[in-house]
């Protein structure tokens, strides 16, 4: 492969398209979904968020959410785990259960010859799982087993001490070290707790696209979520970043080290966002055209990947990115990364940079439009972002509309090169923890 | 939960497409088959060229260089320069990608529909035209050996998977990894890739696949226009590779690595290939993987070595069987912490010895079939994953009507039919075993 897909920020992959017809429907009983009828195929997509997520996990409990995550689909009401998969095999749907820092996330596919079989299905599997105790046994012998895998994983070691160091004492920098204790300490009860926490109405976001009418989706929104509480625990504090320029080496043996690099970002509603994301596009956004890769990887043959992206979490705002070089070769990439991350701040973007971004971030929005799972995605996406339907219509003006001036203005203010931290993970050669 | 993330490398999808999907196919008098997927739904089209040439068409010992070549075709014709070719399909803005596999190298752009002729203008420029200035070739070089880096040096399972199939193949070149062994991968010459370049790429060894919100006559009109010009390579024939001998004797690979952190087995066995015309007996290899390793706790495997007997923390079971000669049947078992990989090997025999005596329970049959039949609807919503599914069973050797009757050919398949194949299969003198442990404590 060419190059692998980065993960890029939460907005590059907000977008739907100009032609999608979104409507919201509320329910009888106050639960709103954004809807789209898309009558090609018959099945919907229904993508469903909790805000909260790991980040509500309690003092010591780390993890809790996560497995309380996991155990959705292990069994409900009369269906211990078996039962439960065998029904869902038999019903041909499709059910993903996740979390991140940030919010549950719940997708499901559901063929129209079968919806309200499979949605109650889902609904059991949402609002009244078991938490029985041997599937309980069974998914921590499989949590731990990922979560020892997850320890020698060069990737996973750097992106939790970062977070460590940037985030101290709040759920978002929980350190890895003393995680698998915790996770081995949860019980039952702990994930009963979770569930109310993580999981109630008012912070519930839905999204439905496929092969359904308005007037069908309010029933069936009253019948997946009436039960479910009406309110979770409170969202934990802003974190502060707590993070200086330098760097941190933490040493394995392994011959390539992965380098991640992070400071302050910007948050999306800043009216300076818009200029600050086309600016990224240039700098590291744009895969293999952009300025990082360009300089560290096309010229030079450094590195498979680098990227930069501006990531702005419910509970901060970073810029962040990442190279991975051979050991010998990870300082000369670092310098690299610096001294484009100064180049941009002191001098902005060209012209033709500038054009040829806001051609590509404007051409490409939809492709986004890329079936119905995607655009249910994107809509829930939105909706975590507190967007309005409308943003579909006036993102690519709030692109055009970006200045030089702007991004000139904007890349001096927020780039800062001397508060770049790395964190290293590897055996790179004529680095240290400075 | 499912299997864990780190488990499921092991899984391949069953690509089964409706019967109904609007797919046209066209041979242009220079060899080049159009195949085209109507799919109105947005004004999004995916524009796709597959090579009939993947790693196992390299010749011996210039591993990596399909691979290479792929990076190397975005750097420039007699008439564009490095780098124009992602940047006029950025500024349209388009995505791409490109990949590499045993049997083909494809590329392709997801953009605007009105943008077809244009990319197939790039596209058809760099089949006939790559013209890669002399300064290209080393810093590009160092980006495949970054790759080989991160994806599979810094990988303890890649490692062992690369290892395993240098075993599992005694003389087919599916036993060399797609992206080269590192020491021929630092060898290869300018000149080594553009006679591969010469020898393979020809609209003759092609396949263009257009999915989207176009018509068959347009795309085959645009086709002749852009593509039609290019002259067929004569030289090009069949593909014949290395044949495998009979594996002979049973093989046991132990690798030990600190980071194999949950031991775990994979276990193979030559496996069924689809071929045109004649795909029943890949399509019980799918049904019998799906019945011993579908999804977790309700597997064959998952009831016996998870439920039951509580050794293991996870199971699967594969088959490659879109491929252009034969590949694996793979089985896999992660132990608990604490048991021995030996005991979980002996049960996992035990297990496939029981199900081969107790046959195949009609209901669980039924419900992998219900699902499948539920695959192949939500298929149809994702354009890029259908041309990809056309692509590489269209490079595997089958034809646009395989591809079209394989779900039937699924349903199909019976409990009766699935035992025999299992007791066929698993023939222990042509397994391979391979263990994944940490370092041995004294």
């Amino acid at each position: 492969m060419r190059h692998l897909l980065i993960v890029l920020s939460l907005f590059m992959a907000l977008p739907a398209t100009a032609q999608t017809d979104v409507k919201t429907v509320t329910s009888e009983g106050g639960i709103t979904a954004w809807v789209v009828e898309e009558p090609y195929i018959p099945f919907i997509a229904i993508d469903i968020a909790f805000r909260g997520g790991n980040a509500l996990d309690n003092e010591d409990k780390y993890g809790a959410v996560e497995f309380m995550v996991s155990m959705l689909e292990e069994g409900t009401g009369d269906l211990d785990a078996v039962a439960f998969s065998n029904e869902q095999k038999r019903l041909g749907a499709r059910f993903g259960f996740g979390s991140n820092r940030d919010s549950v996330e719940i997708s499901a596919q559901v063929l129209n010859e079968n919806r309200t079989e499979s949605l109650d299905l889902l609904r059991r599997a949402i609002v009244e799982p078991r938490f029985d105790e041997v599937a309980f046994a069974r998914v921590k012998g499989q949590l731990e087993s990922s979560f020892r895998s997850d320890l020698e994983d060069p990737g996973t070691i750097a992106g939790a001490t970062m977070n460590m160091l940037a985030f101290p004492k709040h759920p978002y920098g929980e350190p890895l070290e003393g995680r698998l204790a915790q996770l081995q300490a949860l019980t039952a009860d702990d994930l009963r707790t979770a569930h109310k926490n993580a999981l109630a109405k008012d912070r519930l976001l839905i999204s439905i696209v496929g092969d359904i009418t308005e007037q069908e989706v309010g029933p069936l929104l009253d019948t997946l979520f009436a039960d479910l509480p009406e309110a979770g625990a409170p969202l934990p504090p802003e974190a502060d970043y707590r993070l200086e320029g330098g760097k941190t080496v933490v040493e394995i043996d392994n011959p390539q080290s992965i380098a991640l690099f992070m400071h302050e970002g910007i948050a999306f509603d800043d009216p300076d966002f818009f200029p600050a994301f086309v600016m990224n596009y240039v700098l590291g956004g744009g895969g293999l055209t952009s300025r990082l890769s360009t300089e560290i990887r096309e010229k030079r043959g450094l590195t498979y990947g680098v990227g930069s992206y501006l990531a702005s979490y419910d509970l901060a705002d970073v810029y962040a990115g990442q190279v991975a070089s051979a050991n010998e070769d990870i300082a000369q990439a670092i310098e690299l990364v610096k001294s484009e991350w100064a180049r941009m701040a002191d001098g902005g973007l060209t012209e033709d940079e500038l054009q040829a971004a806001q051609r590509y971030i404007t051409g490409s929005y939809p492709l986004r439009f890329d079936g119905n799972g995607r655009i249910a995605g994107v809509l829930t996406g939105m909706q975590l972002n507190e967007l309005p339907i409308s943003y579909i219509q006036t993102r690519n003006e709030r692109v055009n509309a970006v200045t030089l001036d702007d991004v000139g203005r904007v890349a001096a203010k927020l780039l800062q090169p001397e508060n770049l931290h790395f964190v290293v993970v590897g055996d790179p050669i004529g680095l240290s923890t400075q | 939960m499912r299997l864990i993330a780190t488990f499921c490398l092991f899984i391949f999808p069953v690509h089964a497409l409706a019967q109904d999907v609007p797919v046209t196919s066209t041979l242009l008098d220079n060899g080049l088959q159009v195949v085209v997927i109507e799919d109105n739904r947005a004004p999004i089209v995916t524009h796709m060229v597959w090579y009939k040439v993947g790693s196992a068409d390299e010749p011996r010992g210039k591993s990596g260089i399909a691979h290479y070549l792929e990076h190397l075709m975005f750097k420039g014709t007699d008439t564009r320069d490095v780098g124009e070719f992602s940047d006029i399909i950025a500024a349209n803005g388009g995505s791409e990608n490109a990949f590499t596999s045993f049997d083909y190298t494809g590329y392709f752009q997801r953009i605007a529909s009105d943008r077809l002729a244009l990319m197939m203008e790039l596209e058809a420029d760099r089949m006939a035209n790559l013209n890669i200035p002399d300064s290209e070739f080393a810093p590009e070089l160092g980006v495949v050996l970054a790759e080989r880096n991160q994806r599979t040096d810094s990988n303890p399972g890649a490692l062992l998977n690369e290892q395993r199939r240098a075993v599992e193949f005694l003389n087919h070149p599916y036993g060399i990894p797609i992206v080269g062994w590192r020491k021929e991968i630092e060898g290869l010459t300018p000149e080594d890739v553009m006679s591969f370049y010469r020898d393979h790429y020809a609209p003759n060894n092609a396949i263009l696949i257009v999915a989207g919100n176009v018509t068959p006559e347009d795309v085959v009109s645009l086709a002749k226009e852009h593509y039609g010009p290019i002259p067929a390579n004569p030289e090009i024939t069949e593909r014949v590779r290395p044949a495998e001998p009979p594996q002979r004797a049973p093989m046991q690979i132990h690798y030990r690595d600190e980071r194999f952190t949950t031991p775990y087995l994979i276990r193979s066995y030559p496996a069924p290939v689809r071929m045109a015309g004649d795909q029943r007996d890949a399509a019980v290899a799918v049904m019998l993987a799906e019945i011993l390793g579908g999804t977790g706790v309700t597997s064959v495997l998952g009831e016996k070595l998870i439920l039951e007997q509580d050794i293991a923390v996870g199971s699967s079971a594969w088959t490659w069987d879109e491929s252009y000669d034969p590949q694996r049947f793979g089985l896999y078992v992660a132990a608990k912490p604490d048991v021995p990989l030996d005991m979980v090997n002996t049960a996992l025999t035990e297990a496939i010895n029981a199900f081969i005596e107790d046959g195949v329970d009609p209901n669980h049959l039924d419900r992998i079939k219900a699902q499948i039949r539920a695959d192949v609807v939500y298929a149809l919503d994702s354009q890029n994953g259908l041309a990809r599914s056309f692509g590489s069973a269209l490079t595997a050797g089958l034809t646009v009507q395989d591809v079209l009757e394989w779900p039937d050919i699924l349903q199909s398949v019976t409990g009766e039919e699935i035992v025999a194949m299992a007791e066929r299969l698993f023939d222990p003198v042509q397994s391979v075993t391979s263990y994944a442990l940490p370092p041995e404590t004294n």
